[in-house]
């Protein structure tokens, strides 16, 4: 990640923002570190794509990423959708880095609602991209009493979400964007991502960074962080279970994404996680329907 | 009323010459009294009298221009409120204080269920067991005489009378030692607000609470306190027991008011 | 013997603040005492006072000067004339019981229940003073049917029957009593005249207004002329 400046060969800065932007966010990420959760203002920059698609990673990346970055992008779990395959070229043009499918050869991971399914080192940073950072958001809409109740610590209000979820549904129906409590400290939303990748969070060996581009906001979850997902002692945090592995690389406990087949209510589970998938397969794995499907990565995980 | 009350007590609360202006218009001034455990204290005069000033004043809603108001902890320690840390007093406001508003969307969360609104301070003191806090839930519904089949409910699906029980129950579901209200019974119908004076007159009882209530109607005044304090621009006009300050008028102004209530 | 109520140089007037300040003289250095297990009469014609020095007794009407004493079971003497608000209210839960002629309702409070009350501030288990309220009403011959309705519809002597029970209930030593057989039949006055005899006997002290001169007579010992009170006679 170093700053080395060279002559860039397009005609923007390298990485796309200028300098001063990039010391201003990596400010804001040096504060995100050093309080874990905390959402950091920063000074949100327009970007070259709309809100919604990212430009809260693509800022982190930009303002993280050096000449000798390796960059992945997922979207969903997969480096082919329109989302990943856009912000992966647009660094490519305006940084020159070298980009890559392969979750171990990434330095640097961009994602929107997944986190891979390989452990990730000590040597790689995963940067979420983030719609609605603030969890409290939807219980309480006054974002200065929401700041408030982050600095008091009074999150009762996160186990009344969690309650009406029961008292509604039996159990906690949340399944995705679950709260998580960070080093015992601040309550954290760890961005759109199933339920199911909140265990990957804790205690990960990589650098964890969340960028909102609309909201202006940037939090940390440093290597080795405690994190624990809210919830009741008599109805225990809960990943999803799947009843089928995934239907072309035979792998179980990992998140599926199901898939329909046709209009006969045909339909099959393959992993959300495509670089994963692949990789299984090439190792020689195979899921019983993995004949149905000639090139099933790009339709799969859609 | 009845909630037992022993005169060797110390006062859960101590108020010295509290005052508050408004830049150069004056809010309430000189204000001073203690309240003990159990006893209930109306604040009684029209509006523009400083009642409501006095009460956000009490509650720590609103700094001070100069006086001070003393709380006994549950440690039995004395505390200046001004000296509280945001924190220190935010955990009082949650769980040895309560708030009943005059309009109930006021104090209560209007969309989350009955429920969660009554379970909302026992989950924000750390309470982490779904069952129990069901059932608390439950259990004060019925107190309240809100029908438990409507625990699910929104309260935007309630009755003006039920919302205000509701945030009774939601007040008192960690036992405050105090609780303040303003204007209770306002805005609701004759029927339904004796319903709720008899409800809450039973509860500060039975609990033993201390309330402080502030109100412009004599007769809730009558029904729910011991003791009387007749405000009127802003300073405190008569106080005294509270049959006696009504039967017994001794300063003009509360004279004018006794005997501007009207009668059936 | 130590007296139960010493009321001493007590005056007290009205001043009308909305009809121009004028003042009303009622009462002037007034004194007697009241001692245990006996039953006295204040007399005099409507307007001498004698509601007022029940009501300035009770703490309901403020003294201009002097002082009531009221010997207490535990704790020394009080003079209610100058006693903060949570004194005279232990005071009254403890030794210091009234029967008004007319019952304050409080709404939806069932009649048995509003009897009960004062026994069960008094630190009584509930099912006891609710069986004693019982009994109260039933000796007062209060239809049965009526005692677990609120007594906002009784009639004037109904509501009355409920206020002797309640007054009643908790034994206080000291009990005011204004007008009690005011509204009763012939039947229930003799109930509360027996009433207040078994109270004498036991100890407890009676300040009472009896117009009715028979009842006075079967009850009271001695009577108090209010019109020696009168500020005219003072003057």
């Amino acid at each position: 990640m170093s700053t080395a400046q060279e002559k860039p060969e397009t005609p923007y800065n390298f990485a796309y923002l200028d300098e001063q932007t990039k010391r201003m966010i990596r400010r804001a990420i040096l504060k995100a570190v050093a309080i874990p959760g905390y959402q950091v203002p920063f000074a949100s920059r327009e970007m070259p794509m709309p809100y919604g698609w990212g430009t809260g990673g693509v800022q982190v990346t930009a303002s993280l990423i050096g000449p000798d970055d390796v960059l992945k992008v997922i979207d969903q779990g997969a480096d082919d959708t329109t989302n990943a395959v856009s912000i992966r070229s647009f660094f490519a043009k305006v940084a020159g880095v070298k980009t890559t499918t392969h979750t171990k050869e990434a330095s640097l991971i961009q994602t929107r609602h997944r986190v891979p399914e390989m452990p990730l080192s000590e040597n790689q940073i995963l940067v979420y991209q983030v719609p609605i950072p603030e969890p409290l958001r939807f219980l309480e809409p006054r974002e200065t009493e929401t700041r408030l109740m982050h600095a008091l610590e009074e999150y009762g209000l996160m186990h009344v979400k969690l309650y009406e979820d029961i008292a509604r549904h039996g159990h906690i129906a949340t399944t995705y964007a679950y709260p998580v409590k960070v080093e015992g400290r601040y309550v954290m939303d760890p961005s759109p991502i199933p339920k199911f990748d909140n265990p990957k969070l804790t205690n990960s060996p990589a650098l964890q960074l969340f960028g909102a581009g609309r909201e202006k906001r940037i939090y940390a979850l440093p290597p080795y962080t405690r994190v624990e997902s809210l919830d009741f002692e008599d109805h225990p945090f809960r990943v999803q279970e799947f009843s089928e592995p995934c239907g072309l690389c035979g792998a179980s406990g990992v998140y599926l994404d199901e898939v329909i087949l046709d209009d006969h209510g045909g339909r099959m589970f393959v992993c959300s996680d495509t670089d994963h998938c692949e990789g299984r397969r090439e190792a020689g794995h195979r899921g019983h329907l993995a004949g149905a499907m000639g090139a099933p990565g790009a339709e799969a995980a859609e | 009323m009845s909630a037992p009350i022993d005169p060797g007590e110390a006062p859960l609360l101590s108020v010295e010459r509290l005052t508050r202006f408004y830049g150069e218009r004056l809010g309430c001034r000189d204000v001073s009294f203690d309240l003990y455990p159990g006893e209930v204290l109306a604040v009684v005069g029209e509006s523009g009298s400083g009642k409501t000033t006095l009460l956000n004043c009490l509650a720590a809603r609103m700094k001070l221009s100069s006086g001070a108001v003393r709380y006994r902890m549950r440690d039995g320690e004395m505390r200046d409120l001004a000296a509280l840390g945001e924190a220190e007093r935010r955990f009082l406001m949650r769980t040895d204080w309560g708030f009943v508003h005059q309009n109930p969307a006021d104090g209560l969360r209007m969309n989350v269920s009955a429920g969660a609104n009554v379970g909302e301070r026992l989950m924000a003191i750390g309470e982490r067991n779904y069952g129990e806090i069901r059932g608390s839930a439950h259990d004060w519904l019925s107190r309240v005489e809100v029908p438990t089949d409507r625990i699910d409910d929104s309260p935007r699906a309630f009755s003006g009378g039920m919302r205000q029980r509701l945030q009774i129950a939601r007040n008192l579901v960690t036992a405050p030692r105090l609780v303040f209200m303003d204007e209770p019974t306002g805005g609701l119908d004759v029927s339904v607000q004796a319903r709720l004076l008899d409800l809450i007159r039973a509860l500060v009882a039975e609990l033993r609470m201390a309330a402080l209530v502030v109100t412009h109607d004599l007769a809730v005044a009558r029904l729910l306190s011991h003791r009387i304090m007749v405000m009127k621009e802003g300073r405190v006009v008569e106080e005294g027991l509270t049959d006696r300050v009504l039967d017994d008028p001794q300063r003009p102004y509360t004279q004018l008011l006794v005997s501007s209530i009207l009668q059936v | 013997m130590q007296p139960r109520l010493a009321v001493s140089g007590l005056s007290k007037s009205f001043t009308m603040h909305l009809r121009g300040g004028i003042h009303i003289p009622v009462l002037s250095e007034a004194s007697f005492e009241v001692y245990p297990g006996e039953c006295v009469a204040l007399g005099g014609p409507s307007g001498a006072g004698k509601s007022s020095i029940l009501k300035m007794v009770y703490g309901n009407y403020a003294a201009d000067a002097g002082s009531i004493v009221i010997a207490r079971k535990e704790g020394g003497p009080v003079d209610i004339a100058i006693a903060d608000p949570r004194m005279v209210l232990s005071i009254r839960r403890s030794d210091l019981g009234y029967v008004s002629q007319f019952l304050r309702v409080v709404p939806r409070v069932a009649a048995r229940d509003l009897v009960a009350e004062p026994l069960v501030e008094r630190g009584a288990g509930r099912e006891e003073a609710l069986d004693k309220a019982d009994a109260l009403l039933h000796r007062l011959n209060l239809p049965e049917r009526l005692w677990h309705l609120p007594p906002a519809t009784f009639s004037g002597g109904e509501q009355q029957r409920v206020n002797i029970a309640r007054g009643f209930i908790a034994g206080h030593p000291l009990l005011l009593l204004d007008e009690p057989t005011a509204s009763l039949d012939a039947a229930n006055r003799d109930v509360v005249i027996s009433l207040i005899a078994e109270g004498k006997a036991a100890g407890t002290s009676f300040l009472g207004i009896f117009h009715d001169a028979p009842t006075r007579g079967r009850v009271a010992e001695r009577e108090v002329d209010v019109t020696a009170f009168s500020p005219k006679a003072a003057a």
